[in-house]
């Protein structure tokens, strides 16, 4: 079960941010924030890489002490981090990767949703309530 | 197939729609039409589909392979075949070559309604402009008609 999952804009600019424990918002923030650094490296070091760089999923950005981040960027640049808690064994990669394609399928329906501006922070409850679904791992 | 023929219509009647607005607004007689408002709806909708289509493409790695993207998979997408040709001089000008495209096979071939083909492809011109916006390539795009079911787009990569 991911803690916390985020949605990044193209100018690394936060568009949604849920946590499943609302008091620890503000250090998960901190944490999002300061992985995107390594996103860009990933993503500057993949022009000249090979082949396997062109996934959209990254793989696992940074592990702390507590928790582990996963990243994963869209062909327009729009970055999805998840934040996992270490001692949760249960989660492979594969669970990771597949958790980022739903959120993948979110993000596109509410991006076609006219009543959602591209680029504004995303305040749908609908969609908050199907992101925290997927952390969960309830669908 | 009857769900294409829908998106037919729809287009037929947005810019039956977008006319008759244009005309009550102004009487602008022997003037340009103004698709503007046209050219946005287009926008709008590349933006947000491309989302949708480039969920499981791999990472594009330039330009080049953004706009061979466009010219199969999208074009596939929304009008159902391929471009039959892209030219470009690798300085930020792409042509891309619709020989049947698919808003004007429904009109006569030859020049009697050579006036109003650009009521049908503005909208396509911003689909285009929106799309590659979202995929961070801020471009123009304009449409030359030359012989009714074909159609060429420019697409002019504005570099910073």
């Amino acid at each position: 079960m991911a803690v916390c999952a985020a949605i990044i804009g193209k100018d690394n600019s936060p568009k949604f941010f849920v946590t499943i424990n609302p008091d620890e918002e503000l250090q998960f923030q901190y944490r999002v924030l300061s992985s995107l650094d390594i996103v860009e490296d990933k993503l500057n070091s993949g022009v000249k890489g090979g082949a396997d760089t062109k996934e959209l999923y990254l793989g696992m950005l940074l592990s702390l002490e507590a928790h582990k981040i996963y990243g994963y960027v869209t062909n327009t640049k729009i970055k999805f981090i998840i934040v996992v808690d270490s001692t949760n064994m249960v989660l492979r990669d594969n669970e990771i990767r597949s958790m980022f394609r739903k959120i993948h399928s979110e993000y596109a329906d509410i991006v076609s949703n006219p009543f959602y501006i591209p680029g504004e922070p995303i305040s749908s409850k609908n969609f908050t309530t199907n992101i925290k679904n997927i952390m969960t791992g309830t669908v | 197939m009857a769900d294409e023929t829908l998106f037919d219509f729809l287009h037929n009647e947005i810019i039956n729609y977008i006319l008759e607005n244009g005309d009550r607004d102004k009487n602008n007689e022997g003037k340009d039409e103004d698709l503007s408002l046209l050219e946005y709806i287009g926008f709008s909708t590349g933006y947000r589909i491309i989302e949708r289509l480039t969920k499981e493409m791999p990472r594009f790695k330039d330009e080049l392979d953004t706009m061979k993207f466009v010219c199969t998979d999208f074009w596939c997408a929304i009008y159902k075949k391929q471009i039959d040709n892209l030219r470009t001089n690798h300085q930020g000008i792409y042509v891309l070559q619709d020989n049947n495209f698919r808003f004007l096979t429904s009109l006569s071939n030859g020049k009697q309604y050579l006036e109003v083909a650009p009521r049908y492809v503005a909208f396509t011109c911003g689909v285009i402009r929106g799309c590659l916006a979202n995929l961070n390539i801020m471009c123009l795009v304009t449409a030359e008609v030359q012989n009714m079911p074909s159609c060429k787009f420019h697409i002019q990569v504005q570099r910073t």
